[in-house]
């Protein structure tokens, strides 16, 4: 290797990340170039290197990014890649920008089997507006279903490029893998920066863990950053000592410091990530820089959801939980909640669905709780007719009195999917108030439609929705694209006059009989019949506009009770009165906790569609 | 303290052997299981057994069997056990035995025990194991009383229960009993199985009533797990019972029996006063029992303890002159009062009011103003909508 980390020559370093949809191959593709590089040798290979966590590694996605140094050879010269690994999904778009924006180069890697996928056509739009240099590639050539020349045309077609440019590679065999790398050194420029200049480097990543702390990685673009240096977050000036300096490569490498144009991770002994915010810009506490690095943002929740222990005992571990996420997810917010169907739990802000769905997993599977959720919902704007304003993001903060104007956010959205579905996917967006904005074929038969819709439309099944009218073809993204006035009502279910707060919640006028008449109807099967009769309503304010009736429980009574019954009879009655205990009270009436989850969970879209 | 015999051990070390001491004061019971039947009837989760379900072993072997048990009872109840009030023949079909097997049995209780004055001796038998001889010999027996298990009278709920006598066999019995001298004849009947009208329902207890029974007794098919018929529900190929057509079958048999003068004292019988099945009413009161046979339960001043189930392990047992006990439990204070409630809320006579503690008395206020229950004498009584709901007001009282 021809240079040792901190006195690398930026005219040797390439810089870039790979974008790819998930499946398509991307981190069987870093092995093999941690592997040719010989950084990992084939004794140490294990699938997927990269992705550490068990979660990442069982849905075939990458959370959390990693950057990688590999040595490499090049027509005799030495040069130094920084392969910068990124998220791989549509609530990442933040971070994903951040990665490319550490970056002078990205690899498009496309299945030759499937096309381009829309996460991956929204991330190479980022690395476009980053002005990246774009290496488009086919991955698994060798699958007899690949079709590259369709598929290179397509490429070619999205950025402007012939079809002969786009390489040909296999990542689980290695072909064509050494040709990448050459392509790397050779088309992805050199990185530029000042060593003169006061230090400014870029956070892409930071990550807790739990022997060192939060590791966070940077991207040097001027001057230099060395152990011992106390160094200045820029959003926040906080200062902190630099303890430890080092490369990943893939294992860590330990070094004095880093220059411009250089990737390495530092390690500054502070617990939680917060402190070390994606996007923030390292300058030196001694000389600090006057300008931070364009393009930090803080991560702002779009979809919320109360998030409840099954068993209100483990609502301490909950907390505990959560205050453990947080170390590493510097997204995630949460505050206390108390729900009377419920019981106590968290109101949870998560980036998007995909953030939702990875948090409740880890949740989950890491600290071994049972949970469940209450719908999604997003964040309203209501404007009173006395020009007061109010943040809603749960339902039972829906202001009574006289509402001006309810504003709702909505959000762009990219689907790709076969020309086939457009009809179907036309009427999907349609029945979630989507507003087309605009249709282009990629390919003869494949289709890229643009929607712009309420995001919540869909933070609720719409992915599931989409695939199942796709056959799984369809891939969708969306970005935030503002708010528009909706008439937005709340919709609240009552159990026996009584609130139920759980089910309340913000929709559509138009679908406001639609989602009451589902939830009642659901829960009219799922509570148990009681001494009296329970109506359940649904109602907006006062007005009733769904009802169903629980009739009342007739006969409770075993008919028979013999010499040899009594013990039975007894502990059935000592099990039913257990039961009783578990019972939540709504008002008079008594719910099973099973009705609330099975209500909350079943996987029927009705409330929306 | 009475010394424990020597021969009456029990193969369940834990049973209390020193605390099974009939009390003088207390009145005694002794339930007989013959667990034998003709065939198995697809709803019917008792302990009961088809010829070939026990091969190589005879009605002889069991009765002998209790015999044993019987003597080994009364050493162990000791000097001051009283006279049987009540005896119950039950089952299985007690009438797979024969009438001098059945004698024999009665006549040891008799030897052992002794029979009180006026004491309640039942048989409990299907209609087609019965014919005008066999009664007369049963009745010449010491049985005075006859349990008729009638089910319905058509001949679709019949098949539907796998029960293989004609419709109108039971009321023949029934006749034919009277005839013979049986002043105390109880029928049996189901409703709400699978596929059974109401106008089907109405015409069995139509029958029933048409031949004077002093009794009647009326259960709500249950479905028991393991059965038959729970394979044939869940399979989809008979639907399930229902509640609300159960409440409404059950109400129109309090109405019809009723009206018959058949006056209800438990939720599922009725009787003409004076005619209420003493040995059920012993079980309902929490009074003293010993049950004879395989499976069966025995209750004595809150130690209740249960046979061996399979009669073969029975038979072995008892020719080692063993109990043989399967399982016991001793009833504290709590338990007690628990069953209590449980039990004498169900009665036409009901609970006293001294029964429960504050607490549940005001448990119980809800109950009176919707109607379920009214306060009488010193008693709380269920009324017919509580009787629906009993076990619904025994939770809510019992908290």
């Amino acid at each position: 290797m021809s240079a040792a980390p901190g006195a690398t020559d930026p005219a040797t370093i390439r810089n870039f990340s790979i974008i790819a949809h998930i499946d398509h191959g991307k981190s069987t593709l870093a092995d093999r170039m941690l592997q040719l590089t010989g950084v990992v040798n084939a004794r140490e290979m294990r699938a997927q290197y990269l992705d550490k966590m068990d979660i990442e590694r069982e849905r075939g996605i990458t959370i959390k990014s990693q950057a990688v140094r590999m040595p490499w050879t090049h027509d005799g010269r030495g040069y130094v890649l920084n392969m910068i690994d990124t998220p791989g999904h549509v609530d990442f778009t933040y971070e994903v920008s951040r990665s490319l924006e550490a970056c002078e180069g990205a690899v498009l890697l496309v299945d030759a089997a499937q096309g381009i996928e829309a996460q991956t056509l929204a991330n190479l739009y980022l690395a476009l507006d980053a002005d990246l240099t774009i290496i488009p590639v086919l991955n698994k050539i060798d699958l007899p279903s690949a079709q590259p020349e369709k598929f290179a045309a397509e490429i070619a077609s999205i950025i402007g490029c012939q079809p002969a440019d786009v390489l040909q590679v296999s990542a689980k065999t290695g072909a064509g893998v050494p040709e990448l790398l050459d392509a790397v050194v050779a088309q992805v420029p050199a990185p530029t920066g000042d060593a003169q200049a006061p230090a400014r480097a870029l956070i892409f990543d930071s990550v807790y863990d739990i022997y060192r702390g939060v590791v966070t990685y940077v991207r040097v673009v001027d001057g230099e950053l060395s152990t011992r240096d106390r160094i200045r977050m820029m959003s926040t000036g906080a200062a902190h000592e630099v303890l430890e300096m080092g490369v990943h490569s893939p294992e860590p490498v330990v070094c004095a410091g880093l220059g411009v144009g250089e990737v390495g991770y530092l390690i500054t002994g502070v617990k939680d990530v917060r402190q070390s915010r994606v996007g923030d810009t390292v300058t030196l506490a001694t000389r600090p820089s006057a300008q931070p690095l364009a393009g930090y943002k803080q991560p702002k929740p779009m979809v919320f959801a109360g998030v409840y222990p099954i068993d209100s005992v483990d609502f301490p571990q909950l907390r505990e939980a959560l205050e453990k996420l947080q170390l590493n997810d510097a997204a995630l917010v949460y505050e206390p909640e108390t729900s009377g169907a419920l019981g106590f739990g968290f109101r949870i802000g998560f980036l998007g669905l995909l953030h939702m769905e990875i948090v409740q997993e880890r949740l989950e599977r890491e600290f071994g709780l049972d949970l469940i959720s209450t719908a999604p919902s997003v964040n309203y704007r209501v404007v009173m007719e006395d020009g007061s304003q109010h943040r809603v993001t749960n339902p039972s903060e829906f202001p009574e009195g006289k509402i001006d104007t309810v504003f709702e956010p909505v959000v762009r959205t990219n689907i790709l999917c076969p020309a086939e579905f457009i009809g179907a996917v036309m009427e999907l967006c349609q029945g979630r108030r989507g507003e087309q904005l605009g249709l282009d074929y990629l390919s003869e038969d494949r289709v890229e439609m643009r929607y712009r819709l309420p995001l919540g439309e869909i933070v609720f099944d719409f992915f599931d929705a989409l695939k199942s009218r796709t056959k799984g073809y369809a891939s969708l993204d969306y970005e935030e694209d503002g708010e528009q006035p909706s008439d937005m009502v709340k919709v609240d279910i009552l159990l026996n006059g009584e609130p139920v707060d759980a089910f309340s919640a913000i929709v559509h006028r138009e679908k406001a009989f639609g989602y009451g008449s589902e939830m009642a109807s659901r829960l009219r099967k799922l509570i148990p019949r009681q001494q009296f009769e329970v109506p359940i309503q649904a109602a907006i304010g006062a007005r009733i506009i769904a009802r169903e009736t629980i009739r009342a429980v007739r006969k409770d009574v075993l008919a028979k009770c013999y010499g040899g019954d009594i013990s039975r009879k007894r502990k059935l009655l000592e099990k039913q009165k257990q039961g009783k205990k578990r019972m939540k009270m709504v008002g008079r009436v008594e719910v099973p906790q099973e009705a609330f989850v099975a209500a909350l969970t079943t996987s029927e879209g009705a409330e929306k569609s | 303290m009475p010394a424990v015999t020597g021969s009456a051990r029990s193969e369940d070390a834990r049973l209390p052997l020193e605390r099974l001491v009939a009390h003088p004061g207390r009145q005694l019971s002794c339930y007989v299981h013959v667990p034998f039947c003709a065939t198995r009837c697809g709803y019917c989760d008792f302990n009961t057994y088809t010829a070939s379900q026990l091969p190589g072993m005879q009605v002889g072997e069991y009765v002998a069997a209790a015999l044993t048990e019987i003597e080994l009872a009364r050493q162990t109840l000791g000097a001051g056990a009283p006279a049987l009030s009540t005896v119950f023949f039950g089952g299985g079909t007690p009438t797979m035995a024969s009438d001098q097997q059945l004698a024999v049995v009665l006549a040891a209780l008799r030897e052992r025990f002794g029979l009180a004055p006026g004491a309640e001796v039942s048989l409990e038998a299907n209609p087609e194991t019965l014919d005008e001889s066999r009664l007369e010999a049963l009745l010449a027996a010491g049985f005075t009383r006859l349990s008729l298990g009638m089910q319905s009278a058509d001949e679709q709920v019949l098949a539907t229960l796998d029960r293989h006598h004609t419709p109108g066999r039971a009321l023949q019995v029934a006749r034919w009993a009277h005839a013979a001298g049986f002043t105390d004849v109880s029928l049996d009947l189901i409703y709400g199985t699978p596929g059974e009208s109401m106008a089907s329902w109405q015409a069995s207890l139509e029958a029933a009533v048409s031949v004077d029974p002093e009794h009647v007794s009326a259960y709500s098919l249950i479905v028991e797990p393991g059965t038959a018929m729970a394979r044939k529900v869940r399979r989809g190929e008979l639907p399930a019972p229902d509640d609300d057509d159960q409440a409404d079958k059950y109400l129109l048999a309090e109405r019809l029996l009723d009206a018959a003068g058949l006056g209800n004292y438990e939720i599922s019988n009725w009787a003409r006063p004076g005619h209420e099945a003493r040995h059920n009413l012993a079980y309902w009161h929490s009074d003293d029992w010993w049950g004879i046979g395989p499976g069966a339960h025995s209750h004595l001043d809150g130690v209740r303890w249960w046979n061996v189930k399979h009669p073969m392990r029975y038979a072995t047992m008892l020719s080692r002159r063993r109990l043989p006990v399967e399982g016991h439990e001793l009833l504290d204070a709590a338990t007690r009062h628990e069953e209590r409630v449980l039990l004498e809320l169900r009665l036409r006579d009901g609970l006293p009011l001294a029964e429960l503690d504050e607490t549940e008395r005001a448990r119980m206020s809800p109950q009176l103003d919707r109607g379920l229950v009214v306060e009488h004498d010193g008693r709380f009584r269920l009324t017919v909508a509580g009787r629906l709901l009993a076990d619904a007001v025994t939770r809510d009282v019992l908290g």
